[in-house]
């Protein structure tokens, strides 16, 4: 089996998902230059609630089929988190808009412990395991393998990408989501309804983000109360990798973290192999000679990777690969 | 004597006494009041990084995790190493305070945003990595965590055996209050003339106006940093006095609702306020008790089981907290003159 291109397939899935989950943060960003920490929690509760709206439909023995049964979790999930968007934007932001910028960042992150917790009454504290009702056929190509679930996220998130994109460039609202991302006041004098297009753009980041959700989901096979924050911070890193409030920038950016991290978790383990450098293996030729490998990190590191490159971007490139500059500007 | 001193006698000898009348009602209220006097000290050095220079640090708990772990193995029979307190508590302070600078080098140059991101990033990689420093090398022995820690002592005071002075029966824990009370003593100083400091009022420049500090002619990066590495100093130091009050440290309890609890207490009690915050610390460090003894057996009298569990219920009342302070007392319920001031004026520009 050709390892490298299984990774790159693997790295390409994921980073559909990441790319998706930082399209919510740029377009929020964009809008009120601000993070939004409750997302993550978003996708999470999308997986969630698609995840209790398919067991339901399993349950009931209609005899629909699995690609009917997963589209009506999504198509119950997107309304669920649109709800849950604007009244984060009511909450969390709008009252706070003219405060000093702790403010907002504050009652985000306590909205987001708050939702985290209301899932965890809802559905338990065990993972929840992903109903399994769509046959996962494999693909071979080139030596490695494709599953249909894979094929399924990447096309759906490509579409996704063209669509907004078409809904931003080519629509009149598009057009005043830009100015008010340009300058909030200019754009208002222009008759640009600032409070309905920041809430707008909040509930387009969350229907992405419902989407989102059941995709990890679905692809993980599971689905947990904590899933989001891991989530959100990846997705958030990719966000930043592109440039953050920039929407091509996201997407380049979470599809390359995506195939960082499966490249980097897949190798990380042969190059750290002490046992492959002189000196290391000299000193430790008893282990060695026994086990062939000392690893120093493993795959187990996974979740650092996306760390790793938010930091390496904030140190070298702040504005992200396609970003404009952004500084400490008041 | 005016009124002050004798107030502050009273509320001294008080709090000397407090150990002993608590011993009477239980050990465990006074390993509760420990963990209440440990909260408020991680308070308050959160607050200097929150609270005056206005940096959110959502990863706070992560330099208190550095403190634990850097006591947990020189202190133990993990490495035999068995190093007394002055050596170890400067160390892990050091420790801390060295990773916080490394994190906040990249990061403070930049908008606050981010370091908020990448705190809560940095919270998760210490986990992810007190997980998984067991192999090949056993440095943290992983999910188990480390066990049989060495106890504070100072001379030939062991602080974990009960011991009598002048008649009085003196436990464990009742001795660990009087030291971690003797160090609340000292990080409050330091709060408070920090408070007063040069360094104080610039933080609090950067806090109200970035931009209108440095042209003051503050080299708010450095400053910003300074107040980012005292923060995570006094978390190291703070850690290293839980190991040593628990024994055990495993990454169980370094995980990101800790630094949420955390930053509730500094912002309910009053950012930037030495009072408000102790106040706000003490109070919500009794939550959980409280819900102890109130919500479960509640519970159990109304629906026969538990619904809502305290913990959970703890969490709802923190998210909650932060949101509806930040809401409507932005300055916190024990707001600092100045700050109340700043945030008073912010209503009035909108209205």
């Amino acid at each position: 089996m050709d390892i490298l291109l299984q990774q790159i397939i693997n790295g390409l899935t994921t980073g559909s998902v990441y790319a998706i989950v930082a399209l919510g943060y740029t377009m929020v960003y964009g809008v009120i230059q601000l993070i939004n920490f409750a997302h993550g929690e978003v996708v999470m509760i999308g997986a969630m609630v698609a995840f209790s709206v398919i067991m339901a439909v399993v349950g009931m023995g209609l005899p629909l089929p699995p690609v009917v049964i997963v589209l009506g979790g999504v198509l119950a999930a997107i309304p669920v988190c649109m709800a849950i968007g604007y009244l984060l934007e009511r909450v969390a932001y709008r009252p706070l808009r003219h405060a000093p910028r702790l403010a907002p960042l504050i009652t985000a992150i306590g909205m987001s412990i708050v939702l985290q917790h209301l899932a965890l009454l809802i559905w338990g504290r065990d993972p929840r395991a992903f109903p399994q009702i769509m046959e996962n056929t494999s693909h071979a190509i080139g030596g490695a393998a494709i599953s249909s679930v894979q094929i399924a996220i990447i096309l759906l998130s490509v579409a996704m990408m063209a669509g907004l994109t078409w809904f931003v460039y080519r629509t009149k609202f598009g057009i005043a989501i830009r100015a008010t991302a340009e300058d909030v006041r200019v754009a208002a004098l222009m008759g640009v309804d600032a409070n309905r297009v920041i809430a707008v753009t909040f509930v387009i980041a969350a229907a992405l983000g419902a989407v989102a959700g059941v995709m990890v989901g679905t692809y993980y096979g599971i689905a947990h109360y904590t899933m989001g924050f891991i989530l959100g911070l990846k997705a958030f890193s990719a966000a930043v990798l592109g440039g953050i409030g920039n929407l091509a920038g996201a997407m380049l950016g979470g599809i390359l973290l995506g195939l960082v991290e499966a490249l980097g978790a897949g190798y990380i383990g042969e190059f750290t192999d002490l046992c492959q450098w002189p000196v290391a293996r000299d000193l430790l030729a008893e282990r060695c000679m026994a086990d062939g490998h000392v690893v120093l990190f493993g795959s187990n590191y996974q979740d650092v990777f996306a760390f790793l490159v938010l930091i390496l971007v904030l140190v070298f490139r702040p504005s992200g690969l396609l970003g404009e500059r952004v500084s400490e500007r008041a | 004597m005016n009124r002050k001193t004798i107030g502050f006698i009273l509320v001294a000898l008080a709090l000397l006494a407090l150990p002993l009348v608590l011993t009477q009602v239980g050990t465990a209220w006074v390993r509760i009041a420990n963990l209440a006097i440990l909260f408020v000290f991680l308070s308050l050095g959160l607050n200097i990084v929150v609270g005056m220079a206005g940096l959110l640090d959502l990863g706070y708990i992560a330099f208190y995790a550095v403190g634990a772990y850097v006591w947990a193995l020189l202190a133990s029979p993990h490495f035999g190493l068995h190093l007394p307190f002055w050596v170890i508590l400067p160390v892990g302070a050091l420790c801390a305070c060295v990773a916080g600078a490394v994190l906040g080098a990249p990061t403070l140059r930049l908008r606050g945003d981010y370091l908020a991101i990448v705190t809560l990033g940095f919270g998760e990689i210490v986990r992810i990595f007190m997980n998984n420093l067991s192999a090949p090398f056993n440095i943290t022995n992983g999910p188990k965590g480390i066990t049989r820690i060495d106890g504070f002592s100072v001379g030939g005071l062991d602080f974990r055996a009960t011991d009598t002075f002048l008649g009085i029966d003196f436990t464990g824990p009742a001795k660990y209050y009087y030291v971690l009370l003797l160090l609340l003593l000292g990080v409050i100083i330091v709060n408070l003339r920090l408070q007063k400091s040069r360094i104080g009022r610039a933080w609090v420049a950067i806090r109200e106006d970035e931009v209108a500090a440095k042209a003051a002619g503050i080299n708010t990066r450095n400053v910003k940093l300074l107040a980012f590495a005292m923060g995570a100093s006094f978390g190291g130091i703070a850690g290293g006095m839980f190991a040593a009050m628990q024994g055990f440290v495993s990454p169980e309890s370094f995980i990101l609702h800790e630094s949420i609890m955390v930053l509730a207490m500094v912002v309910l009690g009053g950012m930037g306020n030495v009072w408000g915050v102790i106040a706000g610390a003490l109070l919500l460090s009794f939550v959980p008790e409280f819900l102890r003894y109130t919500v479960e057996p509640v519970q159990k009298a109304l629906f026969g089981h538990l619904l809502v569990e305290p913990e959970v219920l703890r969490m709802l009342i923190f998210g909650a907290a932060l949101v509806l302070t930040m809401r409507f007392r932005p300055a916190g319920l024990w707001p600092e003159a100045r700050h109340q001031k700043e945030m008073g004026e912010m209503k009035e520009a909108d209205a």
